[in-house]
């Protein structure tokens, strides 16, 4: 069996179009709510997910044979947690004013539905590479639409992207505003609304 | 009439299938029908419930209750602009009416162009008729923002609402929450500066073509109910010039009298419930004495605490949008409560938030919005709770 073989590269692929976490699933709507006010978070968030669910399902698949079916969840939730600990003292360490940010949000993947989901759905029995893939692929879609509502939001709410001013003071000499409602998580609502919009637009299978 | 009806006529064709002008034809049917009352009849046989009233002549008959709000909405714009000038004695009726007029007509035109633009472009999308609902919305728009709102600002707003309050939905009729009020709360919360902010928004600063005054740049009124929040016991304005309108604020909501005379047009004609009108005002007052009564005054320091709570209810009443949007907006037939009872309790909450928001909140100091858009919300659920209960009457009453 190689390694990227049909059904290993729709693992990999199909959650970042035709089955994303977050626009046809709906899952993980919280955290894409109050992280992406501003594009780095966003960034850093989407990242930290990928790699989490990755790990977890890889861990979780490798011993999904020995873990007695009564306490899964609660296996699951060692592994999650260890590893959602393990990326929020890097992020601590490394990338601190992120983190400062990102505040709880890190420490809540532990319960964010994606994981939980892919862990149930896809690694507890599928064989190691294909659950790692699939978490890959799954936190990879979650964090383009991370960043597409960030970007908008920053843009659009304070006129920076990653902190640089993008649009020119000429505007704002001239009369433009920056869109307060842009900030507020209100706003990330309808952004993500508007991306399974044109999502759904493109894919009418979906509707 | 005639000759309007000749020209009508004669430019069909080219709006037919297979016409030149194929591509606008909601365009023309919507002008037609505002026209015009539709002189196709629905096929015989079978029972229909006919009115002569249509929707687009209730929506003709509401823009004409707001007629007089909007002129007086003019005239105040002149005269506080001449005030702030200091040049009230020079100032002429009719000069500080055109001066309003001019400033309040782009904001009229932009409001239509673009929601009318939107609404014709969506119908013509998806191969429906024009919906006429937003010409009572895009007559309240300018009516229910200060003065001195950009241009562009409103232009966003308005496509926004439209959009997302009502296309959504599936156009005129369906939508949850009145789209004149999402315009605001969007422009409210996405630009606070311009909506309230440092109190230079309520009175328009430069002359127009010659009219008006330039304002001095320090120069700068605050609403009565603005005053109230910052904590100003008594408002500098009286309550004669309160209830007439001589006041700044939102274009149209200033003269409780102008606004009264659009209320009489619409509980004569019956487009409004008068049983949601009143039990708003009800709700007002009945929590303005409440709050009266309850809140204390002064703080252990001796300070004047709770300013708003503490004005007479009838001033509640007379002040910010609470008339405005009492007569015009809580009684949206789309997005109030339909059942008789329901528009009791549905109008008597209205009434109680505003105030509510008013008294505990300085941050708004005008709740009006926020109170009708939360009902809008809780409507469907009032109107659920007055029908089960029916059906369980009537249920009761059948098997006795």
């Amino acid at each position: 069996m190689s390694l990227f073989s049909k059904a290993n590269k729709e693992a990999l692929t199909s959650p970042l179009n035709l089955n994303n976490p977050v626009v046809v699933q709906v899952l993980g709507i919280c955290s894409a709510l109050a992280v992406t006010a501003q594009l780095e978070p966003a960034i850093v968030m989407g990242l930290s997910v990928t790699i989490i669910t990755a790990f977890s399902n890889l861990i979780i698949s490798l011993i999904r044979k020995s873990i007695p079916n009564r306490i899964r969840i609660i296996v699951q939730l060692v592994v999650v947690a260890a590893l959602v600990t393990i990326v929020s003292q890097v992020l601590k360490a490394f990338a601190y004013d992120v983190s400062v940010q990102l505040s709880v949000y890190v420490g809540l993947i532990i319960t964010n539905c994606i994981l939980m989901g892919r862990l149930e759905a896809f690694a507890m029995m599928n064989k190691p590479w294909p659950s790692f893939l699939d978490g890959i692929g799954n936190g990879v879609g979650y964090a383009i639409i991370l960043v597409i509502v960030g970007f908008f939001r920053e843009l659009l709410g304070a006129g920076t992207l990653l902190g640089f001013q993008v649009i020119p003071d000429w505007c704002y000499e001239h009369g433009y505003v920056n869109n307060g409602m842009m900030t507020m998580p209100a706003m990330s609502l309808i952004l993500v609304g508007c991306v399974i919009w044109v999502h759904r637009a493109y894919n009418k299978d979906l509707v | 009439m005639n000759a309007l009806r000749k020209y009508f006529d004669k430019i069909k064709p080219n709006f037919e299938e297979g016409g030149k002008l194929h591509a606008f034809r909601s365009l023309y049917d919507g002008f037609e029908t505002f026209a015009f009352v539709p002189n196709t009849t629905a096929r015989r046989g079978g029972t229909h419930v006919h009115d002569a009233i249509d929707s687009k002549r209730i929506m003709s008959l509401v823009v004409i209750a707001l007629v007089p709000a909007l002129l007086f909405g003019m005239y105040n714009v002149g005269y506080q602009n001449a005030l702030a000038a200091g040049q009230l004695e020079q100032a002429t009726f009719w000069g500080m009416f055109f001066f309003g007029f001019l400033a309040v007509l782009p904001k009229l035109i932009v409001s239509y162009v673009v929601g009318l633009g939107i609404e014709f472009t969506v119908a013509q999308w998806k191969n429906e008729e024009i919906q006429e609902g937003f010409l009572v919305s895009g007559i309240i728009i300018p009516m229910i923002v200060p003065v001195n709102t950009p241009l562009w600002m409103l232009a966003i707003a308005v496509a926004f609402s439209v959009i997302f309050a009502k296309e959504i939905f599936g156009g005129t009729g369906m939508n949850i929450f009145n789209v004149a009020l999402i315009t605001r709360a969007f422009l409210f919360f996405s630009y606070p500066s311009s909506m309230t902010g440092d109190d230079t928004v309520w009175v328009a600063q430069d002359a127009i073509c010659g009219l008006g005054y330039a304002v001095p740049d320090t120069f700068s009124a605050a609403t009565p109910l603005g005053e109230l929040a910052a904590g100003v016991a008594v408002p500098t304005t009286s309550l004669c010039d309160q209830i007439i309108g001589f006041i700044p604020g939102s274009i149209g909501e200033t003269s409780v009298i102008a606004i009264a005379l659009g209320a009489i047009l619409l509980l004569w004609t019956g487009v409004a419930s008068w049983k949601t009108m009143l039990s708003v005002f009800v709700g007002g007052a009945v929590t303005a004495m409440l709050f009266d009564a309850v809140l204390p005054s002064i703080n252990d320091n001796g300070d004047l605490v709770n300013v708003a709570a503490h004005i007479p209810w009838y001033q509640h009443i007379v002040l910010g949008g609470f008339c405005f949007g009492a007569v015009f907006m809580a009684t949206d037939p789309v997005t109030s409560a339909r059942t008789e009872g329901g528009k009791w309790i549905y109008g008597f909450l209205i009434g109680f938030v505003a105030v509510t928001v008013r008294v505990l909140n300085p941050g708004y100091p005008e709740g009006m919005m926020l109170a009708i858009l939360l009902m809008n919300l809780f409507a469907p659920l009032i109107d659920y709770c007055f029908v089960s209960r029916n059906i369980s009457k009537r249920a009761k009453r059948a098997t006795k």
